[in-house]
Parts: C-alpha cells; sequence; structure tokens
C-alpha cells in the first residue's frame, strides 16, 4: 500500500534536486543531473546511473587520483616490501602512515616498512634530465640498506610526463640484485578518474608478479583468499579471528595486512570472497581464469551479513563440520551482538544517515545503520563504476571512453600447470542451484529503499546543501568532508579512517560500531552550539543592583 | 619496534630520501591562499595533489579546508590545462562564490608548462571572472624547494596585489611566515599593545581556528583583504619574519613599490621575540608598553626558575629553517643543547645559521639541510649520540617510541594532538607555553625514571 507520504516524497524529492542543480551553470547541471538519482526502487528495474566519469574542474570533489589508489590502497598496507615513490616528495609524503591500515609485524623476524616513507624526491634537474639514474640508485641503496624480498616503485604525475621508464628500470635492478623482485606501477595520478584506477593498476601488477611465485602447499582446510579488505582500524584482524575460529584458512587477503608471501601463494587458495567489489572484482575473475578458483560476493559489515557471508563459505565447500563450526561460532558470536544492539537501538531507532564514501562501503555500511534502525537516505560512491551502484548484470553494457580505455586490462588464461577447477561442472550447478550465487554483485541502489538519493562523486556543494534539505542526523564520507558537516551541528563519521576507532567489521566491530553511531548521534556536544544569551536573547526584566 | 629497520651505521645516500622532513610546495602555497580574507585555494594539477593537501591540512587543523582542482586526465596533461582552469575558474566564481581565487601549480603543470597569467588574463576577458572579484596565482613546482618555498611564492603572489599610490599609509606590513592561527593573532596582539597599525599577510586567525556554532562559512571572518594588500604599497615598511618563508615577498615590495624591508627571525624565544618588539617600537617611534616588559619578564622568571631541569639537555629538532633557527637560539639561550638537526628544505645559509648559533657549544652540531637529511638520518644520528629530548612534528613519535625518548610536538604537521591551533608559541607568552610543554616532557619523564628513594615532590 502506498500512503500518501509515500507519494509526496518522490516529488520532493524532485524539488531537491532541482534546487542543488539550480546554482550549476547549464553544463555542469546536466552533466551532474545524470549523477543525482532518485531511487524509487522499481521492482527490478533500477534506474541507470551515471559514475566513473571525469570530476568537473573547480566543483571540490571528494576525489583523490590514481597514485593514492594504488600506491595508498592497495599496495600501502603490505608490510614486508619497500614502496619507493618516484616523484618528487610529496606523494610519498602525504601516503606516509595516514590511513590507518594496520598490520601485524609481531613475529620475531617479521619485516616491517609501512613505517616508512621512501622517495627518490625528484629535483629540477631530473626532471629536465630524466630521473631514471636516480631511480636505480636509490633502488640500490634501499636494497643494500634494507635488503627486502621486494621493492616496488610507483609514478608520479611528472614521471610519465618526461618518459622515465620505470619498468626498465626495475627489471634491469630485478636482474641485478638476484634475489630481490623489483616492479613498478604506471599510476601517474592523472590516469583516469579517480582511484579506481589506481587499484586497477596495483592489482594488475600484484598479479602478474606476485601471485602465483609461492606453489608451497600452504597447511590449514577451507582455503580462502580475502580479496578488497584493507584492514582499516583492524576489521581485518577481526574478520581473521572468525575465520579462524570457524576453522577457514585465509591464505591471502588483498591487502590489508598482508604481506609479500601471501600474494605469491593466492593462486593456492580455493575460493575468492570478495569483500569491496569496485576495487578487486577483476583480480577475482583472473584468478578464475587463470588457476581455476570461484568467486562469491561476502560482506563483513555487518553482524547479519558477517553471518550471510560466513554461511555462503560454508555453503561452498559443502561439508557438514563447516557448516556445523559456522552456525556454533554464529551462534556463539550473535548474543553479545544482540544486547548491545537492544541498548542502543532506543536511541538510534529511526534516526536517518547519508553515505558517502568509497567504491563499495557507502553500501556495506548500510547494514550496519540498518541493525541500528536508521535509515539510510541518501548515499553514493567516490569513485565506483555502475556496476557497484546498479548491479553486475550492467556490466556487458557499460561504455569504455577515453579515460577507461587508457587503462590496462591484463588478458589471462588457464596456467598450463596450476589451472585447477576447484569444483566440477555439475557441483557448480548444483551450488547455484541451491542458491549459491558466483561472480554475482547486484550493487547498492536495489538495497536502498524508495524514496532515497543516489548520488555519484558528490561534492562540497552538494554535501551542504544535502545536509541543508534533509538534515540527516549523521553523515558519513571523509577526512575533507568531515568538519564542515560538523560545524553544521550534524555529527560525522569518517568511513575511510573511522576517525580513531574500529574495528568495525565481524562482530565485535558491529557492537564498536552500535556505541561508536551512538555516542555521535547522542552526544551532548551539539547541544551546546547555542549560549544562552543567544537562544534567549530578549531580557525578560531588568535588574538592579542596588 | 616501529622503525626496526633503521641501522645506528649511516651510510651515504644520493638519491633515496626515507622519512622526509619536508613535503612538496603546493600544500604551502594552499595554507598561505587560507590566510586571505574570502578566498578559495585552487590546485592547478591532478585530482591527488589537491586532495592529499586538504587532507593533511585538515588533520592538522581539525578545520574544513575547501579547496579546488582543476582534475587533470590524461589529456589535460598532454593538451595542457588551460581548458580546465578555465571551467575550474567559472565553477568556482559560480558554485561558491569567493571573493578570491588563489591558484598554485603542480609539478605536472609545472612539467607541461601551463602559464598561469596567460590563463588568469583569458579566464578575465572571458567574463569568468566576476567584476570586483580577483585572482592570484604563485608557480609552485613541487621538484623545487618544499613547502616552505611554496608558502613563500604563494606570500609573493599577494605582495604582487600591492599598489603605489605615493601617499603612505602610515601602516607596517608584517609577513608573519608559516606559523599556526593562533600566532598570527599573537602577533596582532603584540602589534596593537605596542600601537604599531599593521597590515598582516598571511592571517589564517579565525580562518583556521574557528568556533563550533551550527553554522558552516566557507569563508569565515578574518584573512587579510585584497584592499589591505593593495595598500601594502603604501605602507611605511616591511617586517619579514623568517627568511625561508617570508623575505621573497618583502623584497619584492622593496623593489616594486618602494616599501623598505627587514627581515627578521620569527619571533619564537626570547631573543627573537626582543628583535621583533624591538624593531616594532624603532619603526613606530614609540615606547614599549609596560605590559609587553612584564610578558618579558614572566619569560625570563619562568627561565630562571626552572634553568636547572633545561641545563645541558640534548635535543634533536627537525622542522622548517625559519622556526628551527629561532628554536636553536632559543634552545641555546636557556642552555639546553641542540645536537641534531635536520630539514628536508634545501639551504646552505640554514646550516651555516645553525652553526653560527651554536658556535660556543663545546661540541659541533650535526645539522643537514637537502634531500637526504630527513627523519631516517635524524634516527641514526640519535642511535649514535642519545638525545634527552625530540622536537618536531608528529612523525617524530616513532623514533620517540622506539628510541624511549621525550618528545614535544612542534611544526607541521601535528596530526596526533590539540592546541597549536589555539595557543601561539611566537612572543613572551609562546615561549612560556613552549617552556612549558618542553618542561612536561622533560619532568614527566624523570618522575617516570626516577628511582622510589629518589623520587620527587617538590620540582
Amino acid at each position: 500500500m502506498i500512503s500518501a507520504h509515500d507519494n509526496k516524497a518522490p516529488a520532493d524529492l524532485a524539488v531537491i534536486k532541482e534546487q542543488i542543480l539550480g546554482k550549476y551553470p547549464p553544463k555542469v547541471a546536466r552533466k551532474r543531473a545524470k549523477q543525482i538519482l532518485i531511487n524509487e526502487a522499481l521492482e527490478n528495474e533500477t534506474p541507470e546511473i551515471t559514475a566513473n566519469v571525469r570530476t568537473i574542474p573547480g566543483i571540490i570533489t571528494m576525489r583523490g587520483c590514481t597514485y593514492a589508489g594504488c600506491k595508498g590502497v592497495i599496495m600501502g598496507p603490505t608490510r614486508d616490501i619497500v614502496n619507493i615513490t618516484h616523484g618528487p616528495i610529496g606523494c610519498g609524503f602525504y601516503s606516509w602512515l595516514t590511513r590507518r591500515n594496520q598490520t601485524d609485524a609481531s613475529a620475531p623476524d617479521a619485516e616491517n616498512y609501512m613505517t616508512y616513507c621512501f622517495s627518490t624526491d625528484m629535483q629540477d634537474k631530473d626532471i629536465i634530465f630524466g630521473g631514471e639514474k636516480k631511480l636505480e640508485l636509490a633502488i640500490q641503496e634501499a636494497y643494500d640498506i634494507f635488503h627486502p624480498k621486494g621493492i616496488c616503485i610507483f609514478a608520479t604525475c611528472p614521471v610519465g610526463l618526461i618518459g622515465d621508464d620505470i619498468h626498465a628500470v626495475a627489471l634491469k635492478m630485478k636482474n641485478k640484485l638476484g634475489d630481490c623482485n623489483v616492479f613498478a606501477f604506471s599510476c601517474e595520478g592523472y590516469k583516469g578518474v579517480s582511484q579506481s584506477a589506481g587499484h586497477h593498476i596495483a592489482n594488475n601488477q600484484v598479479f602478474r608478479h606476485l601471485v602465483g611465485l609461492n606453489d608451497e602447499n600452504k597447511p590449514g582446510e577451507y582455503k580462502i583468499n580475502l580479496l578488497g579488505e584493507y584492514n582499516i582500524g583492524g576489521d581485518g584482524f577481526e574478520i581473521d579471528r572468525i575465520l579462524k575460529k570457524c576453522g577457514i584458512t585465509n591464505i591471502a587477503t588483498f591487502s590489508g595486512n598482508s604481506s609479500y608471501d601471501q600474494f605469491a601463494s593466492a593462486h593456492t587458495a580455493d575460493l575468492n570472497a570478495v569483500m569491496c567489489h569496485r576495487s578487486i572484482n577483476y583480480v577475482a575473475d583472473m584468478l578464475e581464469v587463470k588457476y581455476g578458483i570461484p568467486w562469491v560476493k561476502i560482506n563483513f559489515i555487518g553482524a547479519e551479513a558477517t553471518a550471510k557471508s560466513l554461511r555462503k563459505i560454508a555453503k561452498y565447500f559443502d561439508d557438514p563440520i563447516l557448516t556445523e563450526r559456522v552456525e556454533a561460532v554464529i551462534a556463539e558470536e550473535m548474543p553479545a551482538v544482540a544486547e548491545v544492539a537492544n541498548q542502543v537501538r532506543p536511541r538510534t531507532e529511526g534516526k536517518t544517515a547519508m553515505l558517502f564514501v568509497g567504491g563499495s562501503r557507502a553500501h556495506h555500511y548500510q547494514e550496519l545503520f540498518k541493525e541500528l534502525g536508521m535509515k539510510t537516505i541518501s548515499a553514493g560512491y567516490e569513485f565506483a563504476h555502475r556496476d557497484d551502484y546498479e548491479g553486475r548484470h550492467v556490466l556487458p553494457g557499460l561504455k569504455v571512453d577515453a579515460d577507461s580505455r587508457n587503462i590496462e586490462e591484463i588478458e589471462v588464461s588457464p596456467d598450463e600447470t596450476r589451472y585447477n577447477p576447484r569444483k566440477s561442472e555439475e557441483d557448480m550447478e548444483a551450488l547455484v542451484s541451491s542458491g549459491l550465487d558466483f561472480k554475482q554483485y547486484e550493487g547498492m541502489i536495489p538495497d536502498m529503499e524508495k524514496n532515497t538519493v543516489v548520488i555519484d562523486d558528490l561534492n562540497q556543494y552538494e554535501a551542504e546543501k544535502m545536509v541543508e534539505l534533509m538534515k540527516p542526523d549523521i553523515f558519513c564520507a571523509g577526512i575533507k568532508e568531515k568538519f564542515s558537516i560538523q560545524k553544521l551541528g550534524i555529527p560525522m563519521k569518517q568511513l575511510h579512517s573511522y576517525d580513531s576507532g574500529g574495528p568495525y567489521a565481524g562482530f565485535r566491530g558491529a557492537v564498536n560500531f552500535y556505541n561508536e553511531i551512538d555516542r555521535l548521534v547522542n552526544s551532548k556536544v551539539w547541544g551546546y552550539l547555542k549560549a544562552p544569551w543567544q537562544e534567549n536573547p530578549e531580557l525578560s526584566a531588568t535588574y538592579v543592583w542596588e | 619496534m616501529l622503525l626496526r629497520h633503521t641501522p645506528k651505521e649511516i651510510s651515504e645516500r644520493h638519491a633515496l630520501t626515507i622519512n622526509p622532513a619536508k613535503t612538496c610546495q603546493p600544500i604551502g602555497a594552499m595554507y598561505a591562499a587560507l590566510g586571505i580574507n574570502g578566498c578559495m585555494p585552487h590546485s592547478h594539477g591532478s585530482q591527488g595533489c589537491c586532495a592529499y593537501h586538504r587532507s593533511a591540512l585538515t588533520r592538522h587543523y581539525k578545520e574544513p579546508i575547501s579547496a579546488g582542482t582543476s582534475s587533470f586526465t590524461e589529456g589535460a596533461s598532454v593538451f595542457g590545462g588551460q581548458a580546465n582552469l578555465l571551467q575550474a575558474i567559472d565553477n568556482i566564481f559560480t558554485i561558491y562564490e569567493p571573493e578570491v581565487v588563489a591558484v598554485h601549480t603542480t609539478c605536472l603543470s609545472e612539467t607541461i608548462g601551463d602559464d598561469l597569467p596567460q590563463i588568469i588574463d583569458k579566464a578575465t576577458k572571458e567574463g569568468k571572472v566576476p567584476k570586483g572579484k580577483h585572482v592570484l596565482y604563485a608557480n609552485t613546482p613541487s621538484y623545487v624547494g618544499s613547502h616552505v618555498t611554496g608558502f613563500s611564492n604563494m606570500v609573493k603572489g599577494m605582495a604582487r596585489v600591492a599598489e603605489s599610490t605615493g601617499h603612505k599609509n602610515g601602516k607596517v606590513n608584517i609577513i608573519p611566515g608559516w606559523v599556526e592561527p593562533a600566532d598570527m593573532e599573537e602577533i596582532k596582539r603584540l602589534a596593537a599593545l605596542i600601537g604599531v597599525d599593521i597590515i598582516l599577510f598571511p592571517d589564517t586567525s579565525g580562518i583556521l581556528n574557528g568556533p563550533l556554532s551550527g553554522e558552516y562559512k566557507m569563508f569565515p571572518e578574518g584573512g587579510v583583504t585584497i584592499a589591505q594588500l593593495r595598500s601594502a604599497g603604501d605602507s611605511i615598511g616591511t617586517l619579514a619574519l623568517g627568511e625561508w618563508c617570508s623575505a621573497d615577498a618583502a623584497r619584492f615590495l622593496d623593489t616594486n613599490n618602494k616599501v623598505p624591508c627587514r627581515v627578521l627571525d620569527i619571533p619564537i624565544g626570547l631573543k627573537a621575540t626582543d628583535r621583533f618588539v624591538d624593531a616594532l617600537r624603532i619603526i613606530a617611534g614609540v615606547s614599549v608598553p609596560e605590559e609587553v616588559t612584564h610578558e618579558r619578564g614572566q619569560l625570563v622568571d619562568m627561565i630562571s626558575d626552572m634553568h636547572q631541569y633545561f641545563f645541558q639537555k640534548k635535543v634533536a629538532l627537525a622542522g622548517d629553517p625559519d622556526q628551527l633557527i629561532a628554536m636553536v637560539e632559543f634552545l641555546v639561550s636557556i642552555d639546553m643543547w641542540p645536537v641534531h638537526v635536520v630539514t628536508g628544505t634545501p639551504g646552505k645559509a640554514f646550516v651555516a645559521r645553525i652553526k653560527e648559533l651554536t658556535a660556543d657549544l663545546p661540541f659541533e652540531v650535526n645539522v643537514k639541510a637537502d634531500q637526504q637529511a630527513d627523519m631516517f638520518l635524524l634516527h641514526q644520528w640519535v642511535k649514535n649520540e642519545p638525545v634527552d629530548l625530540l622536537l618536531g612534528n608528529t612523525y617524530l613519535k616513532y623514533i620517540s617510541r622506539d628510541e624511549d625518548i621525550p618528545m614535544v610536538r612542534w611544526g607541521f604537521p601535528i596530526l596526533d594532538r590539540v592546541g597549536h591551533q589555539y595557543f601561539p608559541t611566537v612572543g613572551y607568552k609562546g615561549a612560556l607555553r613552549l617552556l612549558e610543554k618542553i618542561l612536561s616532557a622533560l619532568l614527566d619523564r624523570k618522575d617516570r625514571d626516577d628511582p622510589e628513594q629518589s623520587f620527587e615532590l617538590v620540582m
């Protein structure tokens, strides 16, 4: 039944959209109109949104660059590779320890270079005469001091422009050093339209230069890789705790808390569990084609989603022992989650949230808000593509524009010796017919309620306008957006770096998140914004001191 | 250990920088531009530059930092960024309505050779700059100098706005250098106390230490206005605080607008503040008010009261040249021993100045200012010659923890503590705060480490 309120709401949202677009120059308004979508959640018929397109200059975007996606996001969390930024000093400096991806380097002989920033610190003479010699020497100096098993080179904008062949330098040094795997990433900041291109460039090179190098049979049962989990605030630690408790072996996480050897062994896993579809779905595809490992989409954000994901993994392995253990773990973990949810819910129920973050988090975190009884009234991604909004069924029809064409797609074929389909065709079919979806992601939009607004590549102006017009109880985005929103008196939660909190994944993470959102939306501070004399400027009586 | 791979043995490096004691030019330009009233900084380069600078400044100030980017694509990098910048200027003025847009370049736009004055001229001719509004610019190639150079270049960009009418305005220009909003406030307070009418640029006070009131103003009150910058060409003189951050702009005004300048150190510590106050007094032709002399006396009092705890304590410092010079002088003046000093901002003059300031110490100070003068080297120096205190930005906390040495956060960026937005380190009051912080660090450590039989109640 459609209530009068429901009937009215879309019209309101249309007005809101119009109000937002009204301020733009006509050309900008036309472009943004296609990236702002009123979700009417019609049955299986999600409207089309424009995504993964160029940001409009001067609009104050939330987006970063390809280098940030490559060096910062994908390779940043890998502790035992020396990551050298080839360029002027800034890029290396800003990506130095700023992303809160935790790593466990507590083993006595563990290498950990994540606390270091390595750069060739290019100077004007390097720009004029070329930086290859300096890069070569920098690799040698890093090797001589640290003797790492791997050195990665990251290109910054001027490197591509002056034509330094970083791949040739890397190969030369790899051959020269002998016991150090050196490879490079052409992740100049101007490539692509956002961080997303950098994820792709990073993952391609990891796949090409690292995956498959270690054929050693790792101990453990029910071997999986966790793809697209970056261990922000210790999320990966909590997921690993749960997996371990279930008896599931995590061979490699791409790339939270990762190490060189994990990547090298990834082809020995029997299932790929994809967390962040945006940043890594193509690696899952490549691992399947080359090594025969199927993939499923999972999500460990939200207690219910975590339980569902564990069951999905158990279903794939189709072993009563695992299924039983997974159910036992869920039964053991859920009461503590429910207890906190029940405590918090009376204070969060009915409140509203806006989420503008990442390539999957704006979707995944809606789960946690749902568990708090909160509605997501508007959401959008910073750098995702249409399939992340609308589902993978749109993939065949996606337009490849000039910006995407420049980002390499690796052609893979089955590995001559290592290809090994993990399940027979019949088994796969049986699993599919029993309800296990392989290679499937429906995207954010179908999961969102009617009368919500989906906005791609939100900018500063739109953020402010949305808060003003729709008045959410909490707004989630990144550090750049944090304080302009909070100045308005609306609590703001960072969902890139979690402010200083976390983990928010898994069961314990859900508890942390419930408490954090309770703290934020119910903080006393929001009641202090006006001084007593501002709230009550009129003098009700004249006091006379005698 | 967090920096477990740093060896004690120092090997010479020529190409690799590890744990830099600097960052790149554009962020300095962005910070400086935020000190102009109603100004939107704009980064002419890839999106990432702007995102990184905004993030770093936001983490340091815990305040909104708005800035535009030209969002270069591969095409723009090949064909030039003119179309992007023209579109950006149009969009910024239409959507955000600032008074001023301050454009700075990046390594990308510098490498391809985009000509900012020409593009801005074109934007103006095409009507993309509304009447009465302004576009400033600075060239800030990331592969020259450091963030300090970028700050200096944008300040010079502000000086280019100055006009000379031939009538002196009776004011003194003060270029405060890369200091905190609270420091800029303190400089204004001191000048007002002494009775000097000043034009301070840039001035981030009120902009990057704003209140929470339920309102968001992208362009808060505060900052130097274009009218003030114009008028700077008629000032009676310029005091530039810091050779690296401020002198270029002051000399530009000297040459171009015949406004004489004096370059002083940033007034951090007793002696540098003395010279600053003395210079202001002479320029204004007034006596220093008792209130200022009183503040000075309080500082001298604290130095005397607690001298035994400062005496011959060894300090390792990382930071920026202007700040380090003033701080090293301050430390020497209270009988502390700066033993290791690094800055990634290149400059032979810096090394010479530090050597001169430490010439009377009974040892030769380790000082380096180039690409390999980084925190990795500083850490190695500390391993070879341990110190009692670390002074520098947040990144030093890794050395502090590994080597178990107390630290005082000072400089840029401070990502894990607050206070720098609100409490100055310049002037006599700022020096008191610095001493308080240094003492707290040293005495907390003493309290932690003293054996029970000699644990002190009174210190």
